[in-house]
């Protein structure tokens, strides 16, 4: 959180500084299928966020001493492009680009059946083309949702979203200014399925009962941008399907 | 060369297999008990060169953090704060598993995660660090030399750091110059952050997990807490999940943990 010291009201009325209710979401669109070299691919928008994100793979695993021979090797890039920030961004992995590539892989780990293809390389690819709060949550849904476009086998379509605490109110999903301002913030990502919790970090100042709270709403975010993803995936194929059909 | 690799990678397995089913039985292989943590020493002013210093010891864990401050330029964003930069090396001597060379995963999430605790829980009065608004604040940087690799090195570099913040006295400036030969104040500091971490092995959650039960956990939790009893930074790590009761579980335990180291520190 930045602590930075502001004269902007995050709250007025009851309300948050972009118009939304403490529990709503930003806008979220997501298409599925946008990129046409890679196996399977999505593109996303939340609030001002914009990612895309591509699956290669199960493919040959380089350099061969990483290979494992019981299951494919799952490597997680999350990347932002150097224009997607007000200041521009060095481009290159930085310590926050290889930590949050870290926690995000290990979210995938057991979700995706990669005992299924020993020796092999699945490889996720994340470029955030435009910064704007939350975007680690809006790449592994992205990235999710690419998995599934590929065709690979997984126990679940993984989810992620964020809650935080502004002005002393639980809020669901920060925007920028509530992320630069605001004094926590809590991204997780759930597999709905089971309500098991995949990543989890905090940062802030919370008291166990703000905590519970606001692992509520994300849960609850999650839920709701999960439909959202199931819909995304259908859509592409129903889409398929017709076409298909009118040939 | 490669018999012995192949032989203690059996040996190995074999170990593996007798931790997860001790620990499912309700023991560990130290003989501790769940939420027992390992003996804690620490060393302090470790390296009087250094603005602040401290060794710890958590069992066979060695962590040695070093403070050393300077002048710069504040960020444009907070023209009248001090800053805060939190390194973490894996030094080869201490695992035969490091290597020289520039940071890893594993060291910048170390590094990142005792970072947070420090600058959410509000540890360092940044306001006193500024010597002249837009134009110059002391920067401090805090270094973490992993020495010796048995386990929880997040949980011994974090408590090694607030030590040596504690206990840190700020160089002399003279004009525009830093004198480092004397000590002046201390550093402005208002709060103690704890961290706890914890690990999953077969369902039984773990507090201070050593080396060996590392390698064979299947996640891990770690929970930064603050004197008045709220959290300040999460990380989980590794690549399993956690059950939201078990997560409950776990801060709560953080909180008790920390009351009660908070009291050596």
């Amino acid at each position: 959180m930045g602590g930075a010291k502001t004269d902007i009201e995050l709250i007025k009325n009851g309300k948050r500084i972009d118009g939304r209710k403490f529990d709503e979401l930003r806008p979220i669109k997501i298409e599925v299928g946008v990129l046409k070299r890679a196996d399977g691919s999505c593109y996303m928008e939340w609030g001002k966020n914009k990612v895309l994100a591509a699956v290669y793979g199960p493919r040959e695993c380089f350099p061969k001493h990483t290979q494992n021979s019981y299951k494919a090797k799952l490597t997680y890039r999350y990347n932002m492009a150097p224009f997607s920030t007000d200041d521009r961004k060095r481009p290159g992995p930085d310590r926050r680009s290889t930590e949050i590539s870290k926690v995000s892989r290990e979210a995938l780990e057991k979700i995706v059946f990669l005992e299924y293809f020993p020796r092999t390389a699945i490889n996720v690819f994340v470029e955030v083309l435009q910064a704007d709060a939350g975007t680690r949550c809006v790449a592994l849904t992205a990235a999710s949702v690419a998995l599934a476009d590929a065709g690979i086998p997984m126990r679940d379509v993984i989810t992620a979203c964020a809650a935080g605490k502004v002005d002393d109110e639980i809020v669901l999903d920060l925007c920028q200014e509530e992320d630069n301002f605001g004094s926590a913030d809590l991204p997780i990502a759930i597999s709905p399925r089971t309500g098991m919790i995949h990543l989890m970090q905090m940062d802030g100042i919370l008291t166990p009962e703000e905590f519970g709270k606001a692992l509520d709403f994300a849960t609850k975010g999650c839920l709701k941008v999960h439909e959202m993803q199931k819909k995304a995936l259908k859509d592409k194929y129903e889409k398929i399907g017709e076409d298909y059909g009118n040939e | 060369m490669v018999k012995i690799m192949e032989t203690s990678d059996i040996v190995w397995e074999v170990k593996k297999n007798a931790i997860r089913h001790m620990i499912q039985s309700g023991k560990r292989s130290d003989g501790r008990g769940l939420d027992e943590y390992r003996k804690i020493e620490f060393v302090e002013n470790y390296i009087p060169k250094a603005e602040g210093s401290c060794l710890v010891k958590i069992g066979n864990t060695q962590v040695l953090v070093g403070v050393k401050m300077d002048t710069g330029e504040p960020y444009p964003d907070s023209p009248e704060r001090g800053n805060l930069s939190t390194s973490c090396e894996l030094v080869p001597l201490a695992s035969p598993d490091f290597n020289a060379g520039p940071p890893n995963e594993e060291s910048i999430e170390t590094a990142r995660v005792v970072d947070r605790g420090i600058r959410e829980s509000k540890m360092i009065d940044f306001e006193k660090l500024c010597i002249e608004e837009g134009k110059s604040v002391w920067t401090v940087m805090v270094d973490l030399h992993v020495l010796d690799h048995d386990g929880n090195l997040i949980d011994a570099a974090s408590m090694a750091a607030v030590k040596a913040l504690l206990n840190a006295r700020m160089p002399k400036l003279e004009g525009d110059k830093v004198n480092y030969k004397e000590k002046g104040e201390k550093l402005p500091v208002r709060e103690r952050p704890v961290s706890s971490s914890f690990v999953k092995i077969n369902g039984t959650i773990l507090l201070d997990p050593t080396l060996e039960e590392e390698k064979v956990m299947d996640v891990k939790m770690i929970i930064v807490t603050t004197e008045k009893g709220e959290i300040c930074a999460m990380q989980k790590s590794g690549d399993g999940s956690f059950k939201r009761e078990e997560i409950e579980k776990m801060i709560e335990a953080a909180l008790i943990r920390g009351k009660e180291l908070r009291e050596n520190l």
